[in-house]
């Protein structure tokens, strides 16, 4: 199994309250499924993919990352298994500016300390892959959105991580757009990548294979999409 | 991350606001220019004070005459003739470590051909030359023959030599001193300034006893052996404190001052008044390069509060970069090497804008300015040190943000 919770619980504070933003959530993500996580605003799903993508540590309860205790990780040692093992795609893209397509999807590998020459070479069939070889030099600024969300999928898969984490991707595109963006994702699944999408929309959700639904922290159904 | 990458990320960074970045630098550029001309131009006072005190020679005492009271009103140092030429000959006798001269002030216009000049005329005896520790750059010294015989004979300084002679050579020429006919002997070797400013080869040196017959005439005959100062130089590694309490209590004993009177002259140690005028000009120059430094601390501040305003405006990239796989430290080190890199940059330029701005008070204000390369390389590594100091703050905020809120940060 490649994700398991078990009674997962992410509480904050706010002043003298304590939220409860997560509550007991149990569940399993075998690798290479597609799973969408739906739910309202505050519902706790983007808590769960915060917890899930090792950006934050659970309050309380058990998180496995393909068997490895994710609670009892220093910051360094998460800050490895987000660069090795967990592709993020984000809502605003989260591009740097003023830096190219190509170098944008190096950066993950910068980090992994990969040698320059090979950095390039894993970019560019990454970014060859999404469709956009011809776009290496552009600057986020000179793409259009869906491209640039492309440049981000590619950032996230460079370092062919077990887990691709997508929050909300397609909600500053169009819907021709997102049709595209999903499609992509369909195609990644496809090769064997898992993914797990977050999203309010329910269109969106039905590209997923099996969808979670979450209300006031915690999860309601493990349903399954089409 | 490697160090080199970090560089990369610093210098785009400070590409991307280029003119916020220049300002920001401004601070440390002004500081360390600031402090490499504050250093140049007080090592260059420095070393003219050095120069003079070899000039004058370090080991010397003054002696002067002291006051006179006459009714009630003292006259100042000086104005009394208390020393006189035996008092010469009793230093000479009875102190050993001690090589006393005699000199006759004055001053006279003096003619060779159709050009005359007015200048300063010092009656001294040979000793005198020693003392001084001053050499000829041609000719002789007068003779003791000459000296008892009060001969018309002179030495004459740089000065007077350019002055009078131009391209001539004065050597056995006959210059006339108040109409009296003199023939030079020798050529005095430039000395340069004096300690006050005064130019000490504008001079005439003639046997003292020629100075106080025929030239400098005075008609009182109680002054016949009367002398206007005498120079006393202490041997090689005497102390000039010691020499001095010793020629003081030998003139109180010939002047026959009792035990409580006030001496009727008075002693000045050169090396002593050297000494603290060099204190204060190092004590100066300190206080100038901490002034300079105010400045680098200023310029350092102005590093801090744009980093931190950088840290805010690139919150979610941090987030991004967290999300990404950047460490903490990765993170530091980035905005770490970013402050470091505008210090340096802004040190570096300060450096250049140092050395050329000493070069252009040294041509246009005509100082003695000195710039020595400890004090650029000095001035560069504390701007190094400001950028590590303020920018490390603005940086652990940046390594400390939570990646989820620096994500969702607006």
């Amino acid at each position: 199994m490649l994700i398991r919770t078990r009674q997962l619980a992410r509480r904050y504070r706010m002043g003298d309250a304590e939220v409860a933003a997560l509550v007991g959530v149990t569940v399993d993500v075998a690798a290479g499924e597609f799973v969408a996580v739906t739910g309202p605003s505050g519902s706790g799903k983007s808590t769960f993919m915060n917890l899930i993508g090792c950006l934050d540590r659970p309050s309380a309860g058990e998180y496995l990352l393909e068997g490895r205790a994710v609670s009892a990780m220093s910051g360094d040692e998460l800050a490895a298994v987000r660069n090795r093992h967990i592709g993020f795609v984000f809502q605003q893209f989260n591009l740097l500016a003023r830096t190219s397509a190509l170098e944008n999807v190096e950066l993950p590998l910068v980090y992994a300390g990969e040698p320059r020459r090979r950095r390039r070479e894993r970019a560019m069939a990454m970014l060859e892959r999404v469709g956009l070889g011809d776009r290496a030099h552009h600057h986020p600024s000179q793409l259009s959105g869906g491209q640039q969300q492309r440049v981000a999928i590619a950032r996230a898969l460079v370092t062919q991580p077990l887990l691709l984490l997508a929050d909300e991707p397609t909600g500053a595109l169009d819907s021709r757009t997102s049709l595209e963006i999903m499609a992509l994702f369909q195609a990644l699944n496809a090769q064997g990548i898992t993914v797990i999408l977050v999203t309010h929309e329910p269109e969106v959700a039905t590209f997923a294979r099996r969808v979670l639904r979450f209300r006031d922290g915690r999860l309601l159904a493990a349903g399954v999409g089409h | 991350m490697s160090a080199w990458q970090l560089l990369q990320v610093a210098l785009r960074a400070i590409a991307v606001n280029k003119l916020r970045s220049a300002l920001t630098m401004l601070g440390i550029v002004i500081g360390v220019a600031a402090v490499i001309v504050m250093i140049a131009v007080g090592a260059g006072a420095q070393a003219r004070v050095d120069e003079q005190i070899r000039a004058l020679g370090s080991n010397l005492l003054l002696v002067t005459p002291g006051a006179v009271t006459a009714g009630g009103v003292r006259m100042g140092f000086g104005s009394a003739s208390t020393l006189s030429e035996d008092d010469v000959a009793a230093i000479n006798r009875e102190i050993p470590e001690a090589l006393a001269a005699p000199a006759l002030r004055g001053s006279a216009q003096i003619v060779w051909g159709n050009a005359n000049w007015s200048t300063q005329i010092l009656g001294v005896t040979p000793q005198y030359l020693d003392v001084r520790q001053w050499p000829l750059a041609a000719g002789r010294v007068f003779e003791p023959a000459e000296l008892a015989g009060a001969a018309k004979v002179c030495l004459i300084g740089d000065t007077v030599a350019r002055q009078l002679f131009g391209d001539a050579d004065p050597l056995d020429q006959v210059i006339r001193i108040r109409r009296v006919p003199f023939v030079v002997v020798g050529v005095l070797e430039s000395k340069g300034q004096s300690l006050m400013g005064s130019d000490q080869d504008d001079v005439v040196l003639m046997p003292i006893s020629t100075a106080r017959s025929r030239v400098l005439g005075s008609a009182s005959a109680a002054k016949q052996r009367s002398v206007g100062t005498i120079w006393v130089k202490a041997a090689d590694g005497v102390s000039t404190r010691a020499l001095e309490e010793d020629v003081r209590s030998l003139l109180r004993q010939r002047h026959r001052l009792p035990p409580g009177a006030d001496d009727d002259f008075s002693i000045r140690n050169l090396a002593e008044v050297m000494a603290v005028q060099e204190a204060s000009n190092r004590a100066l120059a300190l206080l100038l390069a901490a002034v300079a430094s105010v400045s680098l601390l200023v310029g350092g501040i102005g590093i801090m509060n744009i980093m931190l305003v950088s840290v805010t405006e690139r919150t979610r990239e941090i987030g991004l970069r967290m999300a990404v796989g950047a460490r903490k430290r990765d993170i530091l080190g980035q905005f770490l090497v970013e402050a470091v890199t505008l210090s340096l940059i802004g040190g570096l330029a300060g450096a250049a804008i140092g050395v050329t701005g000493a070069a252009v008070i040294a041509s246009f204000a005509g100082w003695h300015v000195i710039v020595a390369p400890e004090a650029v390389v000095l001035a560069v590594a504390f701007a190094f040190a400001i950028g590590v100091f303020f920018g490390f703050y603005p940086a652990r905020k940046a390594a400390r943000l939570n990646p989820v809120e620096a994500l969702r940060f607006e």
